[in-house]
């Protein structure tokens, strides 16, 4: 899609008749509206577009959309959404998940949806918590969370969804927040423009069962202080002056003051990077978010797409001849005749 | 022939079983179907049993690990692979030891005499050798050193080492193909074919075949060989078909006559995993496949390609139907065509994951969360799964609803002859999808039509109809999520009276009658052969007898209810523990007698045929 496109479409355009039924406060409201300006900016047809979720809170989110929608079951939406995506490749797929749903009774699904890479785009509202069920503690809580089922503290360490998909070898990662409307919709853009599964960690605040969970980024000071704002082919600094940058070592990544390493010895970010080890490291300094934290595009590489290698099969096996016939295929299984 | 024809005197027989049984690694599955396509391209009418054990190498020489195959041929129609077989090949100790019990009175025995070592012996329970201590008396035992004799034939053809006995298999078939008097080319033409990769193999097995026939030829040990004629089959073109094998083959068939692109999603389980190996393989019909990472999802992705326009396809066994039942709801509640094939095996749980059971029915019909009612189909053999299959996807499109289909180990596996309908002439089973508003300018994607009560089918892409499906109770018409008490009623009747609507659509059960006959024989799926011979034996001895076998096990054809009451008794033989039977009484409130077998394998002909003798007797 190209800039100098007429724009046809206006946020409204995909709102559906459907009233909006989350809490009042919810980060959910914030990240509908950047996906229905986003839609409306890029220009897509309605009927080409196509949401598909699971169960939670966000996953309501395909009734609020103008276009296509699944609302499917807890934690399979990435495998209906493959689905549709094998049946019609020129559609644009989204799955709406949660914390709960992709990385619980998800989770196999989610890893799977990555390492084929079909064309489907896949937002993690992360909040924390289950917010549906009132309030349980979720495989992204931190660990000794007291919750309604953890009195006395969430035990075993939560997931770091940008660390999982890498792991998976997602061809594209990022992260964004849902307050921050310009950003998300960026990284709503460069999702859409990559060729392959995305995936992207949408930290979004429970203002009922998890409030200010991601304080530390959002605060005017603190978003300072901690957001590291990850920039392709530019050295890894944030701060409120730029003073303080990454630089990757054989144990990892590590925060220094540039003063005293000198920028040239920072990490420079490479989102086309084919291994993604330094993108590991970097969805590595922070859990929580606690402390600095990278947002933006961690990855983003190319590789060829499931469904185009399954259609490729198909037009090799039938070699420019068309389908083959079913009668010729029995008898070469080997047929007599009586008469 | 490539060899002389024998001369020594030939025995014609109309009829004869024959099983192959050795050790899991010892090739009997292979023989015993090559066996089975010389037969059938001689012309004979066949049926098959194979049996293998669940674990890929159980230890070698245990009675555990034995694997065996059997396989009817006859000159007439037959039905089932026989009762007892009449002739046994035991390539060790273990097999004898397992399969005797099974042997025919005055049976014959031939046994790979090599393999009767004390440590054979002692692996198999034997403290004597069954050869040497009289315990066979009553048998004929043909003794022939297999192992030494292949090892003979093999050794100018560069095999070595352990790949010299593995060709012994081939060897019992050759000697078998000699006995039974079967041309030898086609089983030549099919070892050039498979192994064309590997010369040293072909020439082999190739060897160690025609030493077999030959041994059977020049020694004497053989009185005579056999002859079955070709049987009269109808005229046309056929083809020795496993159930697998023609579910496969319907599903291409019913994607054609629905004129949408198929899309099978499966997880490999035992015993329905050769559906997806033999889907994968029709990528140049445009078929396409997706083995997904677990059960749910294969589902998953089967419905999600419906949704988009495809006809989604998921296979499974037992254990993968529990886990598909959440999605199966989903698919009721969004009222999208889709096919779930279930080829059952001995459970509960993991059971007896490679012997027959038809212990999923009622899981079928019921295994679901909410009131969630889908059509259910079974098949009665190979030769069935084809038209079943293409019935169940008319229905589902026709009626936009999932359906299972219930297959089983034993068709999935065995074998019969099948005459090829002619492809070209297919039912048109295709349904238009939605293109544009259907009520004022505007489309309502739970709208219905007055007659089936299916809704529309509109696909992403279609412009003007965008909608949401999903989990959540629906607003009649409109499709809206709604909670409104009378709504959901509404809904939970709507849906069931389009699934029980199916009843007009579907063919009356048809009887096959005796005059003044007071008991009836009532099936479904792979009894259907055990059944018609068992009655067919029956009715031999006099016995008065009807019979009628389900394919529509939901909604069931309209007439049955009149049909059962009709007769003073009712019989339901079933696999399991009376599910069938048990559905009757309730919907019929008829005094139906269950006949249960949960064995792991298919009833015998005799088991059906007594129980009729004897519910018959005046």
């Amino acid at each position: 899609m190209t800039d100098t496109e007429t724009k046809r479409y206006t946020r409204a355009d995909f709102q559906s008749d459907q009233e909006v039924r989350w809490c009042p406060g919810c980060g959910d409201y914030t990240i509908l509206a950047s996906m229905q300006t986003f839609l409306a900016e890029v220009g897509l047809d309605r009927e080409k577009v196509v949401f598909v979720s699971g169960i939670g809170c966000s996953s309501r989110f395909p009734y609020y959309m103008s276009t296509y929608g699944f609302h499917g079951i807890h934690g399979r939406a990435p495998a209906i959404a493959s689905g549709i995506a094998l049946a019609n490749p020129g559609l644009s797929v989204w799955v709406i998940t949660g914390d709960g749903d992709a990385l619980s009774i998800g989770g196999n699904h989610i890893i799977h949806a990555m390492r084929r890479n079909l064309n489907i785009k896949v937002l993690l509202f992360n909040n924390q918590i289950y917010g549906l069920t009132k309030g349980q503690f979720s495989p992204t809580s931190e660990f000794g969370k007291r919750t309604k089922s953890s009195p006395s503290g969430a035990l075993g360490r939560p997931f770091n969804p940008v660390s999982l998909a890498l792991g998976a070898e997602a061809t594209f990662v990022a992260r964004t927040i849902d307050m921050d409307r310009p950003h998300t919709i960026e990284v709503l853009r460069r999702a859409y423009q990559h060729r392959g599964a995305a995936f992207i960690e949408i930290y979004q605040n429970c203002n009922v069962f998890n409030d200010k969970a991601f304080a530390e980024l959002t605060g005017k000071e603190d978003r300072l202080a901690n957001r590291i704002n990850l920039q392709h082919g530019k050295p890894v600094v944030f701060g409120p002056n730029q003073e303080r940058g990454v630089v990757l070592g054989a144990s990892g990544a590590r925060i220094v003051d540039v003063a005293e390493v000198g920028l040239e010895a920072l990490h420079v970010h490479d989102e086309h990077a084919p291994d993604p080890s330094a993108a590991f490291a970097l969805s590595r300094l922070s859990h929580g978010p606690h402390g600095p934290t990278p947002m933006g595009v961690f990855r983003d590489v190319q590789r060829s797409l499931y469904e185009d290698d399954l259609q490729r099969q198909v037009s090799d096996a039938q070699g420019g001849r068309g389908p083959a016939d079913l009668t010729e295929l029995i008898r070469q299984t080997g047929t007599w005749t009586i008469n | 022939m490539p060899d002389e024809t024998p001369t020594l005197e030939q025995e014609s027989v109309d009829h004869v079983r024959i099983r192959f049984a050795g050790d899991s690694g010892d090739g009997m599955q292979l023989a015993g179907a090559r066996f089975t396509d010389a037969s059938a391209i001689f012309g004979n009418d066949l049926a098959t049993l194979p049996s293998y054990p669940a674990e890929i190498r159980a230890p070698a020489g245990t009675i555990a690990g034995v694997s065996s195959f059997q396989v009817h041929i006859a000159d007439s129609d037959i039905l089932t692979p026989g009762d007892n077989p009449d002739v046994l090949v035991a390539m060790n100790p273990a097999a004898l030891r397992a399969n005797l019990a099974d042997l025919a009175p005055a049976g014959t025995i031939v046994v790979n005499r090599d393999a009767f070592d004390e440590r054979n012996l002692e692996r198999a329970g034997y403290t004597t050798n069954p050869l040497r201590d009289g315990s066979l008396r009553g048998y004929t035992v043909i003794e022939v050193p297999m192992e030494e004799m292949t090892r003979e034939a093999v050794k100018d053809t560069g095999i070595t080492g352990r790949g010299v006995l593995r060709s012994k298999n081939f060897f019992a078939l050759g000697l078998m193909i000699w006995m039974f008097s079967r041309p030898l080319e086609p089983t030549l033409e099919w070892i050039k074919a498979t192994f064309a990769k590997d010369e040293a193999v072909m020439r082999a097995n190739e060897a160690a075949l025609r030493a077999g026939y030959n041994f059977g030829l020049n020694t004497e040990q053989f009185r005579h060989t056999y002859q079955v004629r070709p049987a009269k089959l109808k005229p046309g073109v056929h083809a020795n078909v496993t159930g697998n094998q023609t579910v496969a083959w319907g599903l291409v068939a019913a994607a054609q006559a629905a004129r949408l692109p198929l899309l099978y999603s499966s997880y490999p389980i035992t015993p329905a995993s050769d559906i997806l190996h033999e889907l994968s393989r029709y990528q140049r019909l445009g078929v396409r496949t997706f083995q997904a990472e677990d059960e749910i999802a294969a589902i998953g992705v089967a419905l999600g390609a419906s949704f988009g326009g495809n006809l989604g396809v998921t296979g499974t066994s037992g254990p993968g139907l529990a886990l598909k039942s959440e999605t199966m709801s989903l698919a009721v509640m969004t009222e999208l065509p889709l096919l779930i094939i279930d080829v059952q095996r001995g459970g509960p749980s993991t059971g007896l994951p490679t012997k027959t059971e038809q212990a999923d029915l009622l899981m079928a019909l019921y295994g679901r969360h909410g009131e969630a009612p889908l059509p259910v189909l079974a098949i009665a053999s190979p030769g069935d799964a084809f038209g079943t299959m293409i019935e169940a996807a008319r229905i589902a499109l026709k009626y936009m609803t999932p359906v299972i289909v219930l297959s089983d180990g034993y068709i999935a596996n065995s074998a019969e002859p099948w005459l090829l309908p002619n492809l070209d002439a297919l039912p048109d089973i295709s349904v238009p999808f939605v293109t544009g508003p259907n009520s004022d300018g505007k489309f309502m994607p739970y709208l219905r039509d007055a007659q089936t009560l299916a809704r529309g089918w509109a696909v992403p892409g279609t412009p003007g109809l965008e909608h949401r499906v999903g989990g959540l109770e629906k607003e009649d018409v409109t499709g809206a999520v709604s909670y409104t008490p009378a709504n959901h009623e509404k809904m939970v009747l709507l849906r069931e009276r389009k699934i029980a609507g199916i009843a007009d659509d579907i063919p009356a059960v048809v009887v096959d009658a005796d005059e003044g006959a007071d008991l009836l024989v009532v099936g479904w799926g792979s009894t259907y052969p055990a059944i018609s011979a068992g009655v067919r034996q029956a009715r031999g001895r006099g016995a008065k007898v009807a019979r009628a076998h389900l394919r529509h096990l939901n909604p069931f054809p309209r007439n049955l209810g009149e049909v059962l009451r009709r007769y003073r008794q009712v019989l339901v033989p079933e696999l399991n523990r009376g599910h069938l039977a048990r559905l009757l009484r309730a919907e019929f409130l008829v005094d139906a007698i269950g006949m249960s077998k949960v064995q792991g394998m298919p009833f015998k002909t005799f088991e059906i045929e007594e129980k009729i003798v004897e519910m018959t007797r005046p």
